[in-house]
C-alpha cells in the first residue's frame, strides 16, 4: 500500500484542493446546464459581469471570513458592519464630507469591530459566536441610531464614481439593433477582484497566512510549533473587519443609497460561500479562490431558480439553504470517509 | 569521543503540594547513545522531561549542557529549543492539514513571504537524508502515525538539537513502524545526537538502547549498562524490589479452584483499541487480575470486554448462553460493571452531586420513564456513603471537590449499587492513599466470597498478588501467561513480564 | 457529619444560580422605581371587548416575555446536551406558524380545529427540531452551524407553506389565545407559560431527562460507559426545542391574528440565547437550570420594556442589548475571572502582610 503511494508520481490532493475542485466541478456543470437549458442571458458575459457587479461587496465579505474561518473561527457581524459603514459613510458625505474621509470612516469602522471583536475573542477567550453575534446587533442598532430613515447620496463627486464602468468591448454582444453592446463591470468589482487576489497571495505566500491554517488545523499543536495563536487569530479577526469596512464601501458605490436593512443577510450569505467554496467549518481548510467560486455558485442558484421556473419568492433561500446543507453534510462526510480509508490501510498493514 | 557528555543534570529537585516529585536526581546524556529512560507511574520520569524541557520550574538542582559555559537555565519550552533540546511526544504535535515541508518549517525564523520552493527543496534533502519514506508536498495528514512522528523527528534535526527527547514515541505505532523509527533512531545516533528514550515496552528498550536510567518514586535508582542489566533485573528495579529480596509469599487462602460455573467466557475478542484477539474466562466468586506494565494492553482488554471501544470481533458466552455485546449498556444489562482506569474522563461527571453520581448506572439501567424519587435516591447514597466510608460534607456536594480516593469510593459505590455479576475494576487503587487502597482490597475480596467475579488490574503487583487468585500477564499487546495457585509469587510474576529470561 | 448549619449553606448554594438572573432584575426595579415610581402600578381595566383586565408595566413585560420563556425551556436543554445553540428558533417558531394558520384557514375555527392546528404545527416543529438535531449528533457539526441552514431557508418554508402574502385568522378563540380569555385578567400568554413550565417540571420528576442531558453535557465519554445513548439525548433535546417553537409560534400568531413570516419572532434567537446565558447556564454545556433561563428570559423583557419607557426607538434596542450580553460574557470569560482571583489573592495577601507588619 505505501510502496505504491510512493510509485505514483502525482501527489493526491490535499482536503482543501479537494473540495476546491468539487466546488468549481459544481459550478462550471451548472452554468453549463444553465446555458443549455435556460439559455438567454446565460449566453452572454454580461451575466458573469451583472453577478459580479451585484456581489462585489460580498466577495469581499466572504473573503474576511473565510480567513477566520481557516484560523479556525467564525464572525458574524460582517454584515451589520457593511451596514453600519454604508449608512454612515452616507450620512457623512451628505453633511458634506469628502470621498477620501468617507473611505477613511469605512476603514475606521471595520477595523474598530476587527480591533474589539479579535481582542474579545483571542486575549479573553470567549466564545467567537456569542461576540460576533452581540457584534452583529450592536452594529444593526448603531445603523438605525445613525439614521432611522433611508438615505440617498447626494455627493456629486460620489455619483460621478459611481456611474463609472469599465467597458470590454470584446466581451459584449450585438444586440438586436445591431449594435455592440460592451460588457461592463464596475469599479466595485476591481476592488474586490484585487482583494481577492491580495488574500490568495497572502493566504499561500506568507508567514501570517500560513499561520492561520496552522492555527485552524490543531491550535495546540501549532503553539508547541512556535506559532503565536493568540496574536495570529487576532490578525484573523482585524482582517475580517477591515474587509467588511472595506465591503461596505463597494456596496455603497453599487446601491447609492443606505437603508436599515442594507447587506441583510449578507453574513449568513458568506458564510453560505465559504463552505461552498470549500472552507471547513472545524478551520484550517479552504482556499479564497474557492469562496470567489461560493459566491458565483450561490449567485448562479439564484438566478437559475426564477429562470427555470420556480418564480415564488421563496425558492431562492429554500435552495439557498438546501445548497448549505448539502455541502455540510458532504464535508462531514468526505473528510470522515478519508479518515476511516486511512485507519482501514493501517489496520490492513498490522494483520 | 563517544563518551562525550552533552547533557547532565545534577540533584534535581521538584516539589509539588504535598508530593515530592523529584528528589535529587541525576542524569547524564553522552554524545550518540540512546538512553532510556524508566519507571513505573509516578516513578518521576514525566517530570524529569518537563523540568528539561521547560515546562516546570526546577525547585533544585543544575543542568548543563555541552558548549554552553556554565548552568543552564531552562524558562520555557523555547528556552530548551534554544538550548539544543527537543521533544517529540506520543501526540503527533503537528498540524495535519499542513503539508510536510511546512511542518518542518513552520514557525521558525523570521520571515514575512514563504519561499515554497527553497522549502521544499531544503525539507526534501533533510528527509532523503535520514531516509524518511514521506515527500515535502504530501498532507501531513495523509501520512501514517510513524511517518508524522519521524517528520517532528526531522524538524527536530533540522533545528540542529544536540539532545532529541522521545515521549513514548512507540505507543501506537505497530511493529513494522517501531522498525522504521528505530532504524532512524540509530542513523541519528551514528551522527552524535543524543537521544533520551521514554517507553514502557521492555523488548523495545533492549532493542535500541544503550544506557537504562531507572527513576522510582522521584529518586534514583540507578545509571546501567544495557548489557550488565537483565530483563528480570530491571523490572524488579523499576518495582522496586531487589531480585535476591523477594521473599514466596505466603498465600493465606486455598488454591483457587476450577470449579465454580462460567459467568463470562470470550473467545477471539478484540476492539479497536485491543487489535490482538484474545480469549478469556472468569468463573463464580473468582478474583482475577490482568498484569503487566502501563501500557502492554492489559486496560484495552478488560475495555473490549465491557464494549468501551469499538468491539471488532469475537465471541462472547455469558452464563453458558452467547450474547452479544457491543455497547456498554448491553454489558450492564448482561450484569457486568467497568470502573474505568482514567477517572476524570471516563468516570466522574465532574459537576453533578455525589448522589447523582452514584445511582447514575442503575438509573441508566432501570431506564429513561423510571427515574428514581428523590428518597430512593437519598437512600441509596446514604448507604453507599455509610457502606465504603465516603467522605463527603453532604451528599450534593459536587463530586469534582471530593479527594480522588473517596471519587473512586463513589464510581464504585455506583457500580456495586447495580449488583453485577461481574464487575471489572481498572486501577482502582491509582494515585490514592494507602489506607483507601486496603479498603478497596479488602472489599473486593469479601464480593468474591459473595460470590462476585471480579476482574482487578494494578500497577502495584504485590496488591494483584493479594487479591487475585489468577493472574493474566501481558506484555506488549499480548497474553504472556497465566499464573495461579502456588504459581503466584512476585519473582514469578517479574520472570513472566520480562519475559523469561532470567 | 455534616452539622445543621452546613446543611442549610448547602441548601442556599442549590439555588445560587438564580442569583444572576435576580440580581439582575432587582437592578432594573431599582432603576425604574427611582426613574418613575409609577412603573410597576398594576391597573384594573375594562378592554375593548368588555374583559375586566389587568394592566400595567409590570403585566406587560410578564406578558411580552412569554414566547421568549418558553423558548428559553427548550433552548436551556439544547445547551445543556449539546454545548452549542440553535439559532434558527425563531425561524423555526415562523414554521410553525405558518403550519397553525394553515390548518385553521382550512375550515371553520372551534376548539377542536385548534387543537388539530396545534399538534399539526408540533408536529413539523418535530421534524425539523430532528432535522437540526441529526446534523449535530449524527454528523457531529457544532450546533450554531447546523443550524444555520434553518436560519437560512426557515422563514421562507414559512412563506411556502402559506403560498404567499401575510393570511390572517379572526375568531375570538383565537384572540382569546392572543389575550384574554373572558372573565380571566390575566392574559393567556402568561398562563401558557405556566402551563409549560409545570410540563416541563413534570417531564423532569417522571423521567431521568435532568440527568441524562447534564451528564451527557459534562462527560459524555462517561455518559457512554454508564450506558446512556448520547445520540439519542441530543436529538431527543432538539425535539423538545422544536415543540417549544410550536408553542412559542402560536402564541405569536394569535397575539396579531395573522402570520408575518418576515417578523414573526424576529431576531428571538439571540433574545434565547441571552436569557440562557443570564440564567447562569453554561453555554459550553453541563449543568442547567431551567427556572433560572426563564427568569433571564423575563430580565431581558423588562430591560427592553424599561428602554421603551425612555422613548428609545424600538430598532435601536439591539445596540444596548448587544452592550449587555458584552459585559455578561466578558464577565463570565475565564481570563478575566481568573484575573479578578489573582487580585482578590494579592489584595488579601496584602492585607495580611500589612496586618502582620
Amino acid at each position: 500500500m505505501k510502496n505504491g503511494n510512493q510509485l505514483k508520481r502525482r501527489e493526491p490532493l490535499t482536503d482543501t484542493q479537494l473540495l476546491l475542485t468539487i466546488t468549481i466541478c459544481i459550478f462550471i456543470a451548472m452554468y453549463a446546464l444553465a446555458m443549455i437549458f435556460l439559455g438567454g442571458g446565460f449566453l452572454r458575459f454580461q451575466q458573469v459581469f451583472d453577478m459580479l457587479n451585484n456581489n462585489a461587496a460580498l466577495i469581499i465579505v466572504a473573503c474576511g471570513l473565510t480567513i477566520v474561518m481557516i484560523g479556525g473561527g467564525i464572525d458574524i457581524s460582517v454584515g451589520g458592519v457593511t451596514a453600519l459603514v454604508v449608512m454612515s459613510c452616507i450620512v457623512h458625505m451628505n453633511n458634506g464630507g469628502s470621498i477620501f474621509t468617507a473611505a477613511l470612516l469605512a476603514v475606521g469602522i471595520g477595523l474598530c469591530f476587527g480591533l474589539a471583536q479579535g481582542y474579545l475573542i483571542s486575549y479573553l477567550e470567549i466564545q467567537p459566536f456569542i461576540i460576533t453575534l452581540a457584534g452583529m446587533f450592536f452594529a444593526r442598532g448603531m445603523t438605525t441610531i445613525v439614521s432611522l430613515e433611508p438615505q440617498k447620496i447626494a455627493h456629486e463627486g460620489f455619483k460621478a464614481l459611481m456611474k463609472t464602468k469599465i467597458e470590454i468591448p470584446w466581451l459584449g454582444y450585438i444586440a438586436k439593433k445591431g449594435n455592440l453592446i460592451p460588457a461592463r463591470m464596475e469599479i466595485g468589482v476591481v476592488i474586490a477582484l484585487l482583494i481577492v487576489v491580495i488574500v490568495f497571495v497572502m493566504l499561500k505566500k506568507t508567514r501570517l497566512g500560513r499561520n492561520f491554517y496552522a492555527i485552524g488545523g490543531n491550535s495546540q499543536s501549532a503553539l508547541m510549533l512556535g506559532v503565536n495563536v493568540k496574536r495570529t487569530r487576532f490578525y484573523s479577526y482585524l482582517i475580517s473587519g477591515l474587509l467588511s469596512g472595506i465591503a461596505g464601501f463597494v456596496f455603497m458605490m453599487h446601491t447609492g443609497a443606505g437603508n436599515a436593512t442594507n447587506a441583510a443577510g449578507a453574513e449568513m450569505n458568506a458564510i453560505a460561500s465559504s463552505i461552498i467554496g470549500g472552507t471547513l467549518l472545524t478551520g484550517g481548510v479552504g482556499n479564497v479562490i474557492g469562496t470567489f467560486f461560493g459566491v458565483l455558485t450561490l449567485t448562479t442558484i439564484k438566478a437559475i431558480v426564477p429562470a427555470s421556473g420556480l418564480t415564488k419568492p421563496w425558492w431562492q433561500s429554500i435552495t439557498t439553504g438546501g445548497m448549505l446543507c448539502f455541502f455540510i453534510v458532504l464535508q462531514s462526510v468526505v473528510l470522515s470517509q478519508r479518515a476511516k480509508k486511512k485507519a482501514k490501510a493501517k489496520e490492513g498493514t498490522k494483520q | 569521543m563517544q563518551n562525550e557528555v552533552v547533557l547532565s543534570m545534577r540533584g534535581i529537585g521538584k516539589t509539588f503540594p504535598g508530593v515530592k516529585a523529584l528528589n535529587n536526581v541525576d542524569f547524564t546524556l553522552r554524545k550518540g547513545e540512546i538512553h532510556a529512560l524508566m519507571g513505573e507511574n509516578g516513578a518521576g520520569k514525566s517530570t524529569l522531561i518537563k523540568v528539561l524541557t521547560g515546562v516546570y520550574a526546577k525547585d533544585a538542582g543544575q543542568i548543563f549542557i555541552d558548549g554552553v559555559e556554565g548552568e543552564v537555565s531552562i524558562r520555557s519550552p523555547q528556552d530548551a529549543q534554544k538550548a539544543g533540546i527537543s521533544t517529540v511526544y506520543q501526540e503527533i504535535t503537528l498540524c495535519p492539514n499542513l503539508t510536510v515541508a511546512e511542518n518542518m518549517f513552520i514557525g521558525r525564523g523570521n520571515y514575512v513571504t514563504v519561499d515554497w520552493k527553497a522549502m521544499e527543496r531544503k525539507a526534501g534533502e533533510i528527509l532523503e537524508n535520514l531516509g524518511i519514506p514521506a515527500r515535502p508536498k504530501q498532507q501531513l495528514g495523509s501520512c501514517s502515525l510513524a511517518v508524522q512522528q519521524m517528520v517532528a523527528i526531522a524538524r527536530a534535526v533540522d533545528m540542529d538539537c544536540k539532545v532529541l527527547i522521545l515521549d513514548e514515541p512507540t505507543s501506537s505505532l505497530d511493529d513494522k513502524e517501531v522498525a522504521m523509527l528505530f532504524g532512524l533512531m540509530r542513523d541519528l545516533k551514528a551522527r552524535g545526537v543524543g537521544i533520551i528514550f521514554v517507553t514502557h515496552f521492555l523488548e523495545q528498550v533492549y532493542e535500541v538502547s544503550d544506557r537504562i536510567t531507572v527513576l522510582r518514586n522521584g529518586e534514583l535508582v540507578g545509571e546501567y549498562e544495557i548489557e550488565n542489566l537483565p530483563q528480570v533485573e530491571l523490572v524488579a528495579k523499576m518495582m522496586g524490589k531487589e531480585l535476591e529480596e523477594l521473599s514466596e509469599l505466603n498465600r493465606d487462602e486455598d488454591e483457587a479452584s476450577d470449579a465454580g460455573e462460567v459467568v463470562y467466557e470470550a473467545q477471539q475478542l478484540s476492539s479497536a483499541a485491543c487489535t490482538n484477539p484474545f480469549d478469556f474466562v472468569i468463573r463464580k466468586g473468582e478474583v482475577n487480575g490482568f498484569t503487566g506494565l502501563l501500557g502492554s494492553g492489559r486496560s484495552e482488554s478488560v475495555r473490549a470486554i465491557f464494549a468501551a471501544d469499538r468491539v471488532t470481533n469475537g465471541k462472547v458466552r455469558i452464563g453458558g448462553k452467547e450474547t452479544k455485546i457491543l455497547k456498554p449498556i448491553q454489558a450492564m444489562k448482561q450484569g457486568i460493571g467497568y470502573l474505568p482506569e482514567d477517572r476524570k474522563d471516563d468516570g466522574i461527571i465532574a459537576d453533578l452531586s455525589v448522589r447523582d453520581n452514584i445511582i447514575l448506572a442503575l438509573q441508566v439501567m432501570k431506564g429513561f420513564f423510571k427515574p428514581f424519587s428523590q428518597a430512593e435516591a437519598d437512600a441509596f447514597a446514604d448507604e453507599y456513603i455509610k457502606a465504603l466510608e465516603i467522605k463527603t460534607a453532604s451528599k450534593d456536594t459536587p463530586i469534582k471537590s471530593l479527594s480522588g480516593g473517596n471519587q473512586q469510593k463513589v464510581i464504585l459505590a455506583r457500580w456495586l449499587l447495580t449488583h453485577p455479576q461481574y464487575l471489572i475494576l481498572d486501577e482502582p487503587t491509582r494515585g490514592i492513599d494507602v489506607g483507601t487502597k486496603t479498603e478497596i482490597q479488602r472489599l473486593v475480596r469479601k464480593l468474591a466470597e459473595e460470590g462476585m467475579s471480579v476482574t482487578f488490574i494494578s500497577s502495584e503487583i504485590e496488591e494483584m498478588l493479594r487479591t487475585c487468585s489468577r493472574l493474566i500477564v501481558m506484555r506488549d499487546r499480548h497474553i504472556v501467561g497465566e499464573l495461579r495457585g502456588q504459581e503466584l509469587t512476585q519473582s514469578n510474576v517479574m520472570r513472566t513480564i520480562a519475559g523469561g529470561v532470567d | 457529619m455534616a452539622n445543621p448549619a452546613q446543611k442549610k449553606k448547602m441548601d442556599w448554594s442549590k439555588y445560587s444560580q438564580l442569583l444572576l438572573p435576580l440580581l439582575s432584575i432587582l437592578l432594573i426595579v431599582v432603576f425604574n422605581l427611582f426613574r418613575d415610581p409609577s412603573f410597576f402600578s398594576v391597573e384594573i381595566t375594562k378592554n375593548n371587548v368588555g374583559n375586566t383586565v389587568l394592566t400595567g408595566n409590570l403585566i406587560s413585560i410578564l406578558n411580552g416575555a412569554s414566547e421568549l420563556a418558553v423558548l428559553a425551556m427548550g433552548m436551556t436543554l439544547v445547551t445543556a446536551a449539546c454545548g452549542g445553540q440553535d439559532i434558527s428558533v425563531g425561524a423555526l417558531a415562523a414554521i410553525a406558524g405558518s403550519m397553525f394558520v394553515k390548518v385553521l384557514r382550512s375550515g371553520e375555527i372551534t376548539i377542536g380545529s385548534i387543537a388539530l392546528a396545534f399538534v399539526c404545527c408540533c408536529a413539523v416543529a418535530i421534524i425539523f427540531g430532528t432535522f437540526n438535531g441529526t446534523l449535530v449528533s449524527v454528523f457531529k457539526i457544532q450546533p450554531m452551524i447546523a443550524t444555520l441552514v434553518l436560519y437560512t431557508c426557515g422563514r421562507s418554508i414559512a412563506y411556502w407553506i402559506n403560498g404567499g402574502a401575510t393570511p390572517t385568522v379572526e375568531s375570538p378563540l383565537i384572540n382569546a389565545i392572543g389575550s384574554f380569555i373572558p372573565g380571566i385578567p390575566v392574559p393567556t400568554p402568561i398562563l401558557i407559560v405556566i402551563i409549560c413550565g409545570i410540563i416541563f417540571a413534570l417531564v423532569f420528576k417522571f423521567t431521568t431527562l435532568g440527568l441524562f442531558t447534564q451528564t451527557v453535557g459534562i462527560n459524555q465519554r462517561a455518559a457512554r460507559l454508564n450506558g446512556i445513548n448520547t445520540t439519542f439525548i441530543k436529538l431527543l433535546s432538539f425535539m423538545i426545542l422544536g415543540v417549544c417553537c410550536a408553542v412559542a409560534g402560536c402564541i405569536g400568531v394569535s397575539r396579531l391574528g395573522l402570520i408575518n413570516h418576515e417578523t414573526l419572532l424576529l431576531d428571538v434567537e439571540m433574545d434565547t440565547i441571552l436569557a440562557v446565558a443570564i440564567g447562569g447556564n453554561a453555554l459550553g454545556g453541563g449543568k442547567f437550570k431551567v427556572s433560572s433561563s426563564v427568569l433571564g428570559a423575563y430580565t431581558i423583557q423588562a430591560l427592553t420594556t424599561t428602554l421603551y419607557a425612555m422613548k428609545v426607538p424600538s430598532t435601536d434596542v439591539k445596540a444596548y442589548k448587544a452592550i449587555v450580553i458584552i459585559l455578561i460574557v466578558v464577565i463570565g470569560s475565564p481570563v478575566v475571572k481568573a484575573f479578578f482571583s489573582k487580585l482578590w489573592a494579592k489584595l488579601k495577601s496584602g492585607k495580611q502582610v500589612k496586618e502582620a507588619a
